[in-house]
Order: structure tokens, then sequence, then C-alpha cells
């Protein structure tokens, strides 16, 4: 395959639905295109024409139209169009034009027609319509399992090569240099391409490879047998070579290092090495560490084991992402190490303050109670306190017990809330009997600050103590709020106040009023806003899920939402909540703060894609909201009082 | 020139295809003579598989990118070490009938190109020499009107290396996407001059950029070849009515 081949294969095989094609069929489509430019503002396919080509979106944009002019879609780069054409008459239906400045890959359709027969995956994708955000969802879920999962997502930088006469010393250093800890040698030319372990490198030479040299090698074949840094690397490296192609699986790579107890796997596409595969990137890929840490914290005996293991919390959360977690995985294994954090102090504050003068209820509120937590959340918690509650004899220990919780909460960087909702706010720490009190008041008056504590306090989730309190509060917003059409309109206009913007591009956010912002907060213009949404919902039907995605289940069983909208939601929900996740991990591994802020040019330019039909969703949805729960004629409010 | 009267626009631009047309009108005379005098029967065919109106417009014309790679600037000194082909039209880059070729050079290279075009010693000297892939190369150009980005390397360099090997001049019309990158942007330049900008690269990467090309690894004759080829596409789109004849374009 030609370089140029290389170069167009290498864009595609990012992209839905290439990226589901093995090997030898992406060779087919990269050396098959053919490339042409449409200036901004050209036709790139005009109605009723013939149409023998799927197109590609190589760099720019265009516009889909229906057939009466109206807008149908914006495509960019990665995305395809045509297909749907191909498949029924091979006539245009849909006509397309170029809005920017755009090249086009033009793939026969004679040969779309082989891969769709060919690949279930490719097919499902056109088939569908190209629902690209329900197609990543699922191709992330199935990417969890290591046996379906090709061994190339694995790999994430070239490798290093050298020349076999390379001294070692200076092979030492391109290590060093280049932070691998395994090189590959090759030798050049001898018995011409054919023969074993040939291949053509990218520029067009032919060479062989003939070893690996790791760090291990660099230590015990040459400094243990006293060799000087001069000695050619072809004397000291290791000649007997595993290799794996690049489309295996990651579970034969791993069986291949296993069975030949060897630590790197050169990794090939056809014969040339386009990576190195360690045992330890297999390792990590599988190791299920956050359930580790949730059953280290219950073996601490004191707060400083407790804040040395949250110093871990990156790391787990970090590899959670890694290993390929979607995000309700990843954030109910948040919740539950924070819970774990909370159950264990109170344990400690128990025994320091001596067993608890009445019964209490300790729960959490917002993210951790809706198990959707990142990293690095504030703690938000309260304390719901038995009928005998006197607060003149028995406030003085709850009051030091929160105390105690927070600040060891503190301690392990879970931050106070800013706002205050914490048990160690007076407020937040009453008899069951007040709770209702707040709960009914914020149902039936909703003004601005009973709409905000409802959206708050109404994700409640459990700690410690007695559960049935909890359930009681529940179990009141279950009965009131479906009732109260007021307080689901004044929801409803609440959950609005945060909107998605209109499009993503390479360098800025588009917002709806045309103007260009330069990073996003996923969660206040995303999630925030979903999670805000789906409650409305929630609560209309009655739902006592606190989990969104549980929520959209309850409400898929009732008729408020049309059909397909609930499925929509989940995508876009789970995709958003990634893109968050992926980001504040990405943030971890280079050592800086994880924050919510994400720069469009930081992200691939499929997944921008993705993020924009999840906004899309989002904003259908929050319209859908706002006729939805209209305010009830002849209420208080409107009447205009 | 965008702000002009459409009518001023269209007076200008036939003037600057008179201008050129003076230039380039000797093309197909000298071609003709060629195809009657070559000796060596590789530049016969290629001279002999008929000659372009210079009338014809370039929507219709077949044509072909060519890039080459060289040791260096200076076409009596250095040599020719790589060659990349990509035949198209206005309308399409089939990839699939793209060529390329290593050439080993006339003289050992300097080490500084080595870093260049990541092509070391040994690759070259296995490589056959100019001699015995120009006529493949020929063939993949005859018929077709040869693209490049900045003429005078790959005109020089080919006359130079044809002179030495076959003792005989090549020479055929080009036609430049830099020439006509830096003629676009020559006439802008008074008002750019006004307002104190630097002139705009015409290298051919920082070219693309300007009309959202993507971009490509440099310096690899292929692709570069392949990047000319999408660049001229992009100008005619931009500049040109598909009509111009190729007489106003070639050099």
């Amino acid at each position: 395959m030609d370089i140029e081949q290389l170069e167009i294969r290498q864009h595609m095989a990012q992209y839905a639905p290439f990226e589901y094609l093995g090997d030898e069929w992406l060779d087919q489509v990269a050396t098959q295109v053919e490339i042409s430019y449409f200036q901004a503002g050209t036709d790139i396919l005009a109605l009723d024409q013939e149409i023998n080509e799927l197109c590609y979106v190589r760099s720019g944009a265009v516009e889909v139209s229906k057939r009466s002019g109206q807008l149908f879609d914006r495509l960019v780069e990665g995305d395809i169009f045509g297909y749907s054409d191909i498949m029924r008459n091979r006539r245009v239906r849909f006509p397309v034009r170029a809005i920017e400045d755009t090249l086009i890959y033009f793939v026969p359709a004679e040969l779309f027609e082989s891969l769709r027969a060919d690949n279930d995956d490719f097919a499902d994708f056109v088939e569908t319509g190209g629902d690209r955000l329900k197609a990543t969802v699922d191709q992330q879920r199935n990417d969890n399992q290591m046996s379906s999962t090709r061994v190339r997502r694995l790999i994430r930088r070239k490798p290093t090569m050298v020349d076999i006469h390379t001294p070692v010393g200076e092979v030492a250093r391109r290590m060093r240099e280049d932070n691998v800890t395994c090189v590959l040698v090759l030798s050049e030319e001898q018995e011409g391409i054919n023969g074993p372990r040939y291949f053509t490198t990218q520029e067009g030479q032919v060479r062989r490879l003939a070893g690996l040299l790791t760090d291990r090698d660099c230590c015990v074949r040459a400094l243990a047998e006293n060799l000087s840094g001069d000695t050619p690397v072809g004397e000291v490296m290791s000649t007997s070579l595993m290799t794996a192609q690049s489309d295996a699986s990651i579970y034969e790579a791993m069986m291949t290092m296993l069975n030949h107890n060897i630590q790197h796997l050169p990794i090939l596409y056809r014969r040339r090495p386009i990576g190195v595969l360690q045992l330890s990137d297999v390792m990590r890929y599988e190791t299920r560490s956050s359930l580790y840490l949730v059953s280290s914290i219950f073996t601490q005996s004191g707060l400083a084991g407790l804040v040395r293991l949250s110093g871990d919390l990156p790391l787990a959360f970090a590899r959670l992402v890694d290993e390929g977690a979607d995000a309700q995985m990843i954030g109910r294994t948040m919740a539950t190490i924070c819970r774990s954090f909370i159950r264990k102090l109170l344990e400690l504050g128990e025994a320091e303050l001596g067993p608890p003068p009445v019964p209490y209820c300790f729960m959490v509120l917002g993210s951790c109670a809706r198990d959707e937590q990142t990293i690095f959340a504030d703690q938000d918690h309260a304390m719901i306190l038995d009928k005998s509650f006197v607060p003149e004899q028995h406030d003085e220990y709850f009051k030091s017990l929160a105390g105690f919780v927070s600040e060891g909460l503190a301690a392990c960087s879970y931050p106070l809330c800013k706002g205050d909702i914490m048990s160690t706010n007076q407020r937040w720490r009453q008899p069951l009997s007040v709770w209702k009190g707040y709960f009914r008041d914020w149902i039936e008056n909703p003004d601005p600050e009973a709409l905000l504590h409802s959206s708050i306090f109404f994700d409640l989730g459990f700690v410690h103590g007695e559960l049935d309190m909890l359930e009681e509060l529940q179990g009141l917003v279950c009965e009131l709020a479906p009732k109260n059409a007021l307080f689901l309109a004044a929801m409803a206009r609440n959950a609005l106040s945060r909107t998605p913007p209109l499009g993503l591009f390479r360098t800025f956010i588009l917002e709806k009023d045309g103007q260009h912002n330069d990073a996003i907060d996923l969660k206040r213009r995303g999630t925030a806003p979903l999670v805000d949404l789906v409650r409305v919902h929630a609560l209309a039907c009655g739902s006592g899920s606190q989990n969104t995605i549980d929520r959209l289940k309850d409400i898929s069983e009732t008729r408020l939402l049309p059909e397909g909208v609930n499925d929509r939601l989940r995508y876009a929900f789970e995709f958003i909540s990634m893109v968050r996740i992926r980001h504040q991990a990405v943030a971890i591994e280079s050592n800086e703060s994880p924050d919510n802020r994400l720069r469009p040019s930081n992200v691939e330019s499929h997944e921008r894609h993705n993020l924009k039909d999840a906004f899309e969703v989002l904003s259908h949805a929050q319209k859908f909201l706002k006729f939805r729960y209209p305010v009830p004629a002849g209420s208080s409010r409107g009447r205009g009082r | 020139m965008r702000d002009w009267p459409q009518r001023l626009q269209k007076h200008y631009r036939r003037w600057q295809w008179h201008r050129r047309g003076r230039l380039v009108s000797e093309w197909p005379a000298y071609l003709a003579d060629r195809k009657d005098k070559a000796r060596d029967d590789r530049l016969a065919r290629y001279f002999g598989a008929g000659t372009l109106d210079p009338h014809t417009p370039i929507s219709e014309v077949p044509l072909v990118a060519l890039d080459i790679e060289t040791t260096g600037l200076d076409p009596s000194r250095d040599s020719i070490v790589s060659i990349g082909v990509q035949p198209f039209t206005l309308n399409r880059i089939p990839v699939a009938k793209s060529r390329y070729w290593v050439v080993s050079p006339r003289r050992a290279l300097s080490s500084r190109s080595v870093i260049y075009h990541r092509l070391t010693h040994s690759d070259l000297a296995n490589a056959p020499r100019f001699d015995q892939v120009i006529g493949e190369v020929l063939e993949q150009l005859a018929g077709r009107l040869v693209v490049v980005h900045y003429t005078r390397i790959e005109r020089e360099f080919l006359n130079a290396a044809s002179r030495h090997y076959l003792k005989e001049p090549l020479l055929f019309p080009l036609i430049d996407t830099m020439a006509i990158e830096a003629y676009q942007h020559r006439r802008l330049s008074w008002f750019q001059r006004l307002i104190g900008r630097r002139p705009v690269s015409l290298r051919l990467h920082p070219s693309r950029e300007r009309y959202n090309l993507p971009p490509y690894q440099a310096h690899h004759a292929l692709i570069d070849a392949l990047a000319t080829a999408e660049l001229l596409q992009a100008q005619i789109a931009r500049h040109y009515d598909p009509d111009t004849p190729v007489g106003a374009l070639w050099e």
C-alpha cells in the first residue's frame, strides 16, 4: 500500500462505520477512494442525479437538505452521506451542498455493498440511518469485552526502531528520550521483500525486523556482562521474536505473551511494526482495582489511613476509564467509594463519641445519591433524626458527629459544599417531621429557593442508620409531586435555565445567539440540564428512582415521552457523561486538576460529532419539556399575582 | 479584487491571460518539433502521445500531479531521489492510479538531505537509476498536462537528468500551483502592504491551509503529488472558470 493511501486509511479508520472494518477491508477502501474538492456553496449531490458512490467528508462541512429545500442535517469531518440513496434506488433524494471548502472521498457503491454484506456492524450503522450516538455507545459497551477488542486499540504510540549497528549506549539514550522500555531492531535488506520478517517502511524502504531490546536486556545482557556502550545492539538483542497482528484480539495477544513468558509483543500491521504491546498495558486494561479500594476503606483503623487511601482515588478513576467502563459503572463505583468513606467515618466517629443517643439516618444528596458521581465531587449530606430527638439534650452529639464526618471527607479530598448543604448546618440536621414539613412546603410553594432545594434534596441516597426514615421522605415526594401541576411547571421552567450550545467546531463552541466560546462546561451545559430534565419527568410519573438512567426506565413505562425520545436521552446522557469523565481522566493522567471545562480542540473529531448530536437531543427535549408542563390555568401565579 | 465590479474583474483576467498567453503560445510548436526530432524512443513515445490545444478548457484536460524529491536545490550538482505521480482531472483524483519511484542519485547524499527525506544511503544505492524508471514515468505523464508546485525544481531537475542519461532535453508545459498562488496573492498585496501585513507563505502546505485542505505529512513525493492535485482543484474552484483555456494557465 502506498503512503498516500495509508494517510487516507488512517483517517477513515477513526470513524464509524469504517472503524468497524478489519485491516483487509480498510485497505480495500483506502486504495479505491477517489478524491474531489468542492468550494463552499457548490453542489456535491444534486436532487435526482444518479449516485454510485458513498461520500465521506475528509475536511470541511456540508449541508443535507430535504426535497423541499428545508435543512435536514449538517455533516463535518468523518461523516458519510449518500448511503441511503445507494441502498434505495441510486437516485439522490437528499441534495448535498458544501458550506465550507470541502474535500470529499468517494467510495464505489460496489465496494460499499460488499462491506455491508461482509460486516454486520458496518451494515447496522448504515441501515439504522447512521445513528452515530447509538452506534458509539453500543460500541463502547462492546469494548468492555477483552475478547472482541482489537489489540490496535491499546497501541498508543509508534514503536522506537533502531538500526542493528547502533551502539547499545545510544539505544539506551533513545529509550530514555522516547520514554520506552523496548525498542525494535531493524536490519537492512538481504533476501528481498519475500524473506521472513521483511517489511516495507512508511518511507518505502525494505527492512527486516531482526530482534528487540528491552530495558531488562540492557541490564542483563550488556551491563551485567561488562560490555561497553559501543557494542552494536545486534549483539545483545533478543532474536526470538513473537509478534501479533493489529487486528488480533487483546485476549489472543495476552495469551501469546503469557504462553511465551514475554513482557513485550511487537504488533504488526501486515508485516510492518506499528507498536509494541506491553503485558502491563493488558493488565491495566483488565484490573478491577476500584473494588480493591472499597474493601481497603473498611479495613482502615483511623483517619490517617483513609486520607492515604483517598490518594489512590484519582488513579482508580483513571483506570476505570481506561478499562472501558461506561459512565453508569463509573458513576456507581465513585458513589460507592464515597459512601464507603462516609460509612467508615461514621463508624470512627461513633467509636470516638460513643453510641448515638437516638436513632438517625445519614443520607447523601445530589450526584452521589444518583450514583452518578465523578472524581472530586463536593460533599452533599444531611441527617434525619428520630422523633424522640430533643435538641437541648441530643444535638451536641449529632453536631460533633456531622463535624467529624465533614472534616474527614474534606481531608479525603471531597471539598466542603459551597452552598452549605451539609449535616453540619443545623437546618439540615432535623427530625423526620421537620423534613416532611420542608418537602411539603417546597412542593406547595415553589419559589426560587424552594426549587433550588427540590433539585438538590429530591435526589436522596441512603448511607447509614435507619433506612425507614429516608424511605418515608421519598414516599412523600412520590405521592405529592405528580399531583401538583404548578410545582411541576415551576420545576420544568427551572430545568430550562441551563441550555446546551448549538454546535461544536474544531476550535470553538457555537452558541445559540451566534456567539463563539472557546470552552464548554460539560456539567453545567450538558449533564446537569439533562439530569434536571429527567427529574421533572420522573417526579411527574411518581418514580422512586434516583439514578437518571433508572428514572428514564420508569418514565418509559408511562406515556410521558414520545416514542424513541427515551432511548435518545439515555444515549445522550451516557455520551456526555463519558466525555466529561474522559476529559477528567486525561487531566489526572497528565497530573492536572480535573475540571468540567472542555476545549473542542482537545476532542477528537468523531467525538465532537457525537457531542453535537447529544446536545441536539437535549435541546429538543428541553423544548418538549416547556410545553409538556404548562403553568396550570387558574393557578395563583397564572393570574399574575 | 474580489470587491471590484464584475465587468472590471473580467477585463483584468482577460488581460492577464493575454499577457501570459504570449509567453506560452510557443509550446505547441516546440512540442511538435520535439516529436519529430527525439532520438530516444521513450522520449519519442512521450512527445508522440499528442499535444494539447492551448484553447482546451481546463475542465476537459487529463492532468497529472508530479512531485520529485531531490538531494538539494542545484540541478547541476544535486539529483532526484524519488518521484511521485498522481493522475487526476478537475473532478476526481483516483488514488489507485498513483505511482512512486525511488531513484538512485548520481552523487552521494549529503547528510542534511538524509534527515530531510528519511531515505538512507543503502535505500538509494539499491534503487534503480533514473534512466531505468524514466520510461515508466513518461508513460504516466503521456497525454496528460503536468501539474507541479514550484515549476523550477521539477522542470530543471527532470531536464538535467534527461540531458545526463538520455543526452536530450526534456521540457514540457506545466501548470504551477505555486505560481497561481503567487499570482492570486500578488494582486491582493497592495492592500496587505497598506495594512502592514507580511506576505503569505506560498509553500505547498501553508497554501493548502488557505483552501481548508487537510494537513498531510510533508516531503514525500507521492503525498506531495496528491496534495498538489487537491490544491489545483481548490484553486480552480475558487479563482477560475472551469472553461479557462489551459494555455492561460500553463507555463
